[in-house]
């Protein structure tokens, strides 16, 4: 059971139960759909963008435990910061969750760090990764990624 | 069946024998893809060792005596089906290529621009999508004979759609593969035949549960898939009435298909080799013949009740966990358990469970419409096989109980 409570870790199963900044976002300057075509999930990221800053952001939809905290985990990670800042953190999430991938470290990235016992679970990095691909699209201004069409 | 009845024929499957994970493998992913006998991997064992040739035209040993088994599998498919001739019974690569391949011989002909091609929202995507290429490329209509809140058909929609729609083609499911429930086929396909509607039924699903009659379901055609009736992949099955065939052109181009060829006129051979271009998959339908006669050693009716009892165990163990769902549930069900947890979404159940050994699938199914009708992104689904066992059915109800109490 040891890999299966690395990816279940209290921190996921917390987020799961009461996700951070869920829900619709009033006033939101940019929405994207994220869409896992393997199981049907869907994850709506919501933006308010001002100036080079990503002020606030909500995620909303149905998902796994993975796919919720880690979208979760992502918005507390982002909100307030630079987009530069933001695309940063992100491309630093996604390249850790592949499979040799660079870690992540508690003391530098946070709880994200316990989003890294997907790696052993190849199947489920796409649930990880569903809330991010969704983030990236609304920066670009995209109404809708697929996990399929994002990569891992 | 008794447990040593049971446990001989466990051991005609070597893989139910192996660990995973660490665990003893408890296969529960049957209507994706079943597991092999013995007797299959020694018959395409033997065919390479010993047989292998391509078949048709060759003049050498080898040719005659390949070209006599592949013949002889479609004998043994059509004894399975109780197809009248063996020349009804044409090979695919699988259920879904035998659905292409109806939806692309009968373009032009019986289904021209405006005709109405009516379904059912529980199809799988395999006789969706077929279809919906059709309607673009020729401008067919597809019409969608609704299912009730718990999954069900509802019979009456769909004959009064066949009524008032004047379908030229009704395809749909004889068991759903996400939700296991069994349509009333024979009803319907005499009330269509009473409206002049041919029908196509997907018996991907029926065919590794029940036996199926095709005369007696009167079914215009009927396709089925031979991986999940213990045969080997990238094997299916299409039969058709004789004279429904002999009306279809060609579905692909190329060699065994022709009478002659020249570069002004081809003319082509009967059914079935019309509709088999190309070198085909010998080995598979050899070994999906073999498949056919290790079911048919079995004792059948024995074989279905066991899976009855599996179902019920299965039922009554879901049912007894707060919070679980059992999602389609009907009177008339082949041994497929849809479910969902309310704690629990089916991709964390079903990696829980992988860690027990236990593979069930999680997810749409490829019936996303269906889940879209049901309100859900998916299930997780338990399919059960004759080779499973109470004991494994009583795992899964613990491994369950134990992933409420995790997720809370």
């Amino acid at each position: 059971m040891a890999d299966i409570e690395e990816l279940y870790q209290e921190i996921i199963l917390e987020h799961n139960k009461r996700p951070r900044n869920y829900g619709p976002l009033a006033g939101s300057t940019h929405q994207a759909d994220g869409h896992n075509p393997l199981c049907g999930d869907e994850i709506k990221v919501s933006l308010v963008l001002e100036g080079d800053r990503l002020r606030s952001i909500h995620f909303q939809g149905q998902g796994c435990a993975i796919s919720r905290a880690s979208a979760s985990m992502m918005t507390e990670a982002v909100a307030g910061k630079r987009i530069t800042e933001v695309r940063r953190i992100a491309d630093t999430v996604l390249k850790a969750l592949q499979l040799h991938g660079p870690d992540l470290v508690l003391e530098r990235d946070g709880e994200l760090a316990s989003l890294l016992g997907v790696r052993k679970f190849p199947a489920r990095v796409k649930c990880a990764t569903l809330g991010w691909h969704a983030l990236l699209a609304a920066l670009d201004g995209q109404q809708r990624i697929s996990t399929e069409s994002a990569g891992a | 069946m008794t447990d040593p009845e049971l446990a001989r024929i466990r051991e005609d499957f070597p893989i139910l024998s192996r660990e995973v994970n660490g665990k003893p493998l408890v296969y529960l992913d049957n209507a994706a893809t079943s597991q092999k006998p013995r007797a299959v991997m020694e018959r395409l064992d033997r065919f390479y060792a010993r047989e292998n040739a391509n078949i048709h035209r060759g003049v050498h040993a080898l040719s005659q005596a390949a070209t006599e088994a592949y013949e002889q599998s479609r004998e043994r498919v059509a004894r399975f089906i109780g197809a009248p001739a063996a020349g009804q019974v044409v090979f695919t690569r699988g259920a879904t290529e035998a659905v292409n391949l109806v939806a692309s011989s009968l373009s032009g002909n019986l289904l021209q621009a405006g005709s109405t091609v009516l379904i059912t929202n529980m199809e799988h995507h395999a006789n969706i999508v077929p279809w919906q290429l059709l309607r673009d490329r020729t401008g067919i209509r597809l019409e969608v004979a609704r299912v009730d809140d718990d999954g069900l058909l509802e019979v009456e929609d769909l004959k009064k759609k066949i009524v008032e729609l004047k379908p030229s083609l009704l395809s749909m499911v004889y068991v759903s593969n996400s939700l296991g429930l069994v349509n009333p086929v024979r009803e319907i396909i005499a009330f269509a035949h009473q409206h002049s509607v041919p029908v196509l039924l997907d018996c991907a699903q029926a065919v590794p549960h029940f036996p199926v009659d095709v005369q007696e379901l009167d079914c215009e055609w009927m396709v089925f898939s031979g991986h999940k009736v213990f045969g080997p992949s990238g094997t299916g099955v299409l039969y058709g009435k004789a004279e429904r065939l002999e009306a279809m052109p060609p579905y692909q181009g190329g060699g065994d298909m022709i009478e002659s060829v020249s570069f002004e006129k081809t003319v082509f051979k009967g059914p079935p080799e019309r509709f088999e271009a190309g070198t085909p998959n010998i080995a598979g339908a050899i070994g999906l013949a073999a498949a056919l006669d290790y079911l048919d050693s079995l004792d059948r009716e024995a074989l279905v009740q066991h899976e009855g009892a599996l179902l019920a165990a299965a039922r009554e163990g879901l049912e007894s966990l707060p919070g679980v769902r059992i999602i389609g549930n009907g009177p008339d069900k082949a041994s497929v358990v849809s479910f969902v947890m309310d704690s629990a979404h089916p991709h964390d159940i079903a990696s829980f469970l992988d860690v027990e050994g236990i593979a069930i699938r999680s997810g749409h199914h490829c019936t996303q419409p269906l889940m879209t009708r049901l309100g859900l992104t998916g299930t997780a689904r338990a399919s059960f096989a004759f080779y499973n066992s109470m004991a494994e059915v009583e795992l899964l109800v613990r491994s369950l109980e134990k992933i409420r109490k995790f997720f809370g």
